[in-house]
């Protein structure tokens, strides 16, 4: 290994700018000429637009325009899409209602967006949105799910009258019944799934300008994958051809998928720049990213698991309903059907499994893809549901795991995955070492002398990854390919520029990415430029989210590089006057076999551009190549995560005592990195499990519309974590990469919960696991103990 | 934020002037909790009276006989790090250090926080347990004069806190657990004994503001000691519900905090 190829924990390169103040967001572009945009929002969470007067708000100080939905539908903008069709157990195709940029007679939810005042400075426009007039007619809201699917509930959306965008399920129903019929022991558990607000650092912003000299548009903003979002813009919202819309999404800081959509900001920003002849910035202040970035989770699940009379599972039922909020987001419909149901089986061997998912819409912000994206939502079922079943039937819990695993691979399950490769007992086991499980009886009791409660959870979490075979998802209803494209440009002194249709916002791509190309081209990593989140550089991609951008898009790096390797062969060839089979490539030299001829790489790259030595042959000057990688499976990292608690039931405050994590994620390129990102993934899984949560009140109203409100999780909510690995490389990659961007969000909260759980005696206690919630759990199992 | 005007000025007298000639002009000291409110528009006033040019004179920390005297304009770090406030009250100490993040403690005045009488700052228990007195510009006021609701007291307008005089318990602590997203006091109680007498003052948790807990200061007058306190329970009625607690647990973490307190206070 080199000191920068593969496997070295090089710093990062991306970091010198971030840490000193010279990064370049969305907000940090300024256009000459450039006006500022401020949203109209509902303070409705369901209400008709009898009307919109703007007269005295178009005569304030500094306004160049307010544009409505009348606006919108004048200039034909498409609306905001959903591009993954999901069809209902009937055949039927999943029922979205309309979702225009600008509300056009109708708002859904607090915060929907009902007009835009575009003015010479943010603070004319903000006040000129305060003397807008709308006369609404409130109606009625519905927040919950089940008061939604009620006969007589408020209807969000015509075309779905009982607010449900779909009835879908997976796997044999008939199957798993008569394992059910036949089981020993059934443990049945209710779950909430609690709803989160994503909260990235830099908040969402945009920036849309037009060249009248060449109609074309420019929009700059907060993306984790411009292609797709230069794609919706001109196909389906009909802002512009691709080829006359360039969007850049220069450093984003932070997206956990919210900014995987294609949101109204955004839209709004690049029409009107045209439509006002000025370039148009919009930034979210917090209280608007609290409202508008789409949110994440939100399921309420009924989930049942049958043993035989050896304790091994032999079916899972699974009922969930998902809320997808007013309006469906980009991918919204996606995370709760195929991103979620096919994980259920964990890392067990599940003969049978059911799952039915009900899609629903409330007056609430739409919820779409967030760390993890259904897969958070499938382990916390599994492994709430093992844990359980574990205590009920009296086994070790961690027994009871090491019986169930899957053992050998590929393994088929019932819901679509095939499971390449793993050792799922061998990452448990090195974990009950790493955690000193033989100890925690003599902990525990420390604890109680303390007058706290300690106790232990366990979670055994996989994903599916690398996202995603191209024909798999598209026969389960995607409306895109999950390839990834590279171009490897070498320049004539043997520097390089890697285009990638990979986009890095705070995963280290300049770095991990570079490392691959030190390793393969045997050059120094800072001879290494990535290049990324710009339509009119980068050829084409698909962005990044699923933890794809390792395994899917440095594969086409990689792939790219084996053909700017293959024709640095032919150069060689010539130059070295020898047959191109018979040159070797290694470390940075083409050299001849059995000689001590050679050339450098930097030395064939110069070749290759002055040509002196191959004109008029068959071999083209220059030294560029690209490729496109479609990954014929999905990737499975997978592991396993203890937490150790202490809860003071006097109070009920958790502290995280310790957590100890040792995940597969194939073959590492950056321990550094990917310790990092097991660091803030499971930072977020704490937050879902100990603090965060979203609050609407009966009338929709935001109530955690603040950081007073939602509690994010700080430095001394979080522990040390110890942190090992097992490594069983994928097979469906040429690096051998799982990904590692969301293990830690999906392990940790059925790890925090199982643990608090334990410490109270088994009694349940919902997400987040607030003092008041545990205090509450403490004194149930007080009061139960003393029934007894 | 909307428009307004903005003086400055490097006298109390001045600031007073001009606050009579502004009838909703707003002081500004710290303007940790004036600033976010106006930034979000949730505050409008025609003008601002910025008091930190003044703050050299309306600051310090001394002690004066058996009391404390803290000038309205220091911030709340400078309490939390004063020897003198260390050695003499330890528990207005940890508390001044406990308040909100490093940041809104360098910015923050005690002055401020008290005439805001924010239903959940850690301050006006302090105040109350303490049985300080508020001197403004007009007056002098008692503790158990002065704090009258959800930020309301018994300043008048245009009434400007000049110090505050604390006077130095034998015995005091306070005890808070905070809210998890906010940071503020979900319960905070001050308990404090001086002579005879023993005052508890509860924040965060009543509807109408810091209270004191007479049930709790009755056992603990007859004994400082934590098993005064069995059998003692808050009652809910009056206390906050919202997502965070409801009144009943609120209830329940006054008597956690108080009996914690008074083991602190007793150095255990």
């Amino acid at each position: 290994m080199s000191a920068t190829g593969i496997g070295a924990a090089v710093r990062r390169k991306e970091d010198l700018r971030f840490i000193t103040g010279r990064g370049q967001y969305t907000d940090d572009i300024n256009r000459p000429g450039q006006a500022y945009a401020y949203f109209l929002r509902s303070p409705h969470a369901h209400a008709e637009i009898k009307s919109i007067d703007t007269r005295d708000a178009r005569a304030a100080d500094g306004v160049l325009a307010i544009l409505t939905g009348d606006d919108i539908a004048a200039d034909k903008v498409g609306g905001l899409i959903c591009g993954w069709m999901i069809h209902s157990k009937d055949g039927s195709a999943m029922k979205a209602g309309a979702h225009p940029a600008l509300a056009q007679g109708k708002v859904r939810y607090v915060g929907d967006h009902v007009a835009v005042v575009i003015a010479e400075t943010l603070a004319q426009a903000r006040d000129a949105s305060e003397k807008i007039k709308v006369d609404y007619k409130v109606l009625p809201a519905v927040v919950d799910m089940n008061d939604a699917v009620k006969k007589g509930a408020p209807v969000i959306h015509e075309v779905s009258g009982n607010n449900t965008v779909y009835n879908w399920h997976l796997g044999d129903k008939a199957a798993a019944d008569a394992a059910f019929a036949k089981a020993k022991h059934v443990t049945k558990l209710d779950i909430v799934n609690n709803r989160l607000v994503p909260n990235a650092m830099e908040p969402r912003a945009a920036v849309g300008d037009y060249e009248p000299g060449t109609e074309s548009f420019t929009l700059y903003t907060t993306s984790q994958n411009p292609h797709v979002a230069r794609l919706v813009l001109s196909a389906f919202i009909g802002i512009a051809p691709e080829h006359k819309l360039r969007v850049i999404a220069p450093d984003v800081g932070g997206g956990f998928g919210s900014k995987i959509f294609i949101y109204a900001e955004e839209t709004v920003c690049v029409w009107a720049a045209k439509k006002v002849g000025r370039p148009v910035k919009w930034t979210a202040d917090r209280s608007e990213s609290f409202l508008s970035d789409a949110h994440g989770r939100d399921h309420v699940t009924h989930a049942e698991l049958a043993l035989d009379e050896g304790g091994k599972i032999t079916g899972l039922r699974v009922n969930t309903k998902a809320n997808l909020g007013a309006y469906l987001s980009t991918f919204s419909s996606s995370v709760p059907t195929y991103l979620y149901a096919p994980l259920l089986s964990g890392q067990y061997d599940i003969p049978a499994i059911y799952a039915e998912v009900d899609g629903i819409y409330t007056n609430t912000t739409p919820v779409d893809a967030y760390r993890g994206a259904g897969r958070p939502e499938a382990t916390f079922v599994v492994e709430r549901l093992v844990e359980v079943a574990a205590r009920e039937t009296g086994v070790d819990p961690a027994q009871f795991r090491l019986k169930n695993f899957v053992r050998s691979f590929p393994h088929q399950t019932p819901v679509i995955m095939a499971y390449d490769t793993g050792n799922y007992q061998a990452a448990l086991e090195k974990a009950l070492k790493m955690a000193d499980y033989r100890g925690l009886a003599r902990r525990k009791a420390l604890s109680a002398r303390a007058g706290k409660l300690r106790g232990i959870g366990f979670s055994a979490y996989i994903e599916a990854c690398g996202i995603a075979p191209s024909a798999a998802v598209g026969s389960l209803g995607a409306g895109v390919g999950l390839w990834e494209s590279a171009e490897v440009r070498v320049n004539p002194i043997g520097t390089v520029e890697v285009l990638t249709g990979s986009h890095s916002h705070g995963q280290g791509h300049e770095t991990t990415f570079a490392q691959l190309v030190s390793d393969r081209l045997g050059i120094p990593i800072d001879n290494v430029s990535i290049v990324h989140g710009d339509t009119d550089k980068v050829q084409m991609g698909m962005g990044t989210y699923g933890s794809r951008s390792g395994a899917v898009g440095m594969s086409a790096i990689f792939k790219a590089l084996d053909k700017v390797i293959a024709k640095g062969k032919k150069v060689a060839a010539y130059c070295l006057e020898a047959s191109e089979n018979d040159i070797d490539f290694k470390d940075g030299k083409f050299s001849v076999k059995g000689t001590d001829r050679n050339l450098d790489f930097g030395s064939v790259a110069l070749q290759a551009y002055i040509a002196h030595k191959f004109n008029g042959q068959d071999l083209e000057p220059g030294l560029k190549e690209g490729a496109f990688w479609d990954p014929t499976n999905f990737t499975f990292p997978a592991g396993v995560h203890i937490c150790e608690v202490e809860v003071d039931p006097e109070t009920g405050i958790t502290r995280i005592d310790r957590w100890t994590a040792v995940d597969d994620f194939g073959r590492v390129i950056n321990p550094m990195i990917v310790e990092g990102q097991v660091h803030g993934g499971i930072g977020q899984g704490v937050g879902q499990a100990l603090l965060e949560g979203v609050h609407y009140n009966k009338d929709g109203q935001l109530v955690t519309a603040s950081f007073n409100d939602y509690c994010m999780p700080r430095a001394d909510d979080l522990p040390s974590y110890n942190v090992g690995m097992t490594q069983t490389p994928c097979p469906s990659n040429p690096l051998g990469i799982k990904g590692c961007g969301e293990a830690g969000a999906i392990a940790a909260p059925p790890a925090v919960i199982n643990a608090i759980t334990d410490a109270l005696g088994h009694e349940d206690v919902p997400m987040p696991a607030t003092p008041l919630n545990v205090w509450r759990a403490a004194q149930k199992a007080v009061a139960k103990k003393a029934a007894e | 934020m909307y428009q307004f005007t903005y003086h400055r000025v490097d006298s109390a007298r001045k600031a007073i002037n001009l606050a009579e000639k502004n009838e909703d002009a707003k002081f500004l000291a710290g303007g940790m909790t004036l600033l976010p409110t106006m930034k979000q528009r949730l505050a409008s006033p025609s003008a601002i009276i910025d008091l930190n040019p003044a703050a050299d004179k309306l600051a310090g920390i001394e002690q004066r006989g058996r009391a404390i005297v803290i000038g309205a304009m220091t911030r709340h770090y400078d309490v939390a790090n004063s020897k003198i406030v260390q050695d003499a009250i330890p528990a207005l100490a940890d508390l001044a250090g406990m308040i909100g993040d490093p940041a809104v403690r360098h910015r923050g005045t005690i002055g401020g926080s008290v005439a805001n009488n924010d239903p959940a700052a850690d301050y006006p228990s302090a105040v109350l347990a303490l049985n300080a007195t508020v001197f403004t510009n007009k007056r002098k006021i008692a503790a158990d004069d002065f704090f009258k609701g959800l930020f309301e007291t018994a300043l008048e307008p245009g009434e400007l806190i000049t110090k505050i005089v604390f006077p130095i318990p034998s015995k005091a602590a306070y005890m808070k657990f905070p809210n998890p997203a906010s940071r503020y006091a979900m319960v905070g109680v001050f308990v404090a004994r001086r002579g005879k007498e023993v005052r508890v003052a509860v924040t965060g948790a009543g509807s109408n503001g810091v209270f004191r807990a007479s049930k709790f200061e009755a056992a603990l007058t007859a004994k400082f000691h934590v098993k005064s306190l069995e059998g003692v329970n808050a009652s809910a009625d009056g206390l906050n519900s919202d997502i965070h607690a409801d009144a009943a647990y609120r209830a329940h973490l006054i008597g956690v905090m108080c009996r914690r307190a008074v083991n602190k206070a007793n150095g255990k």
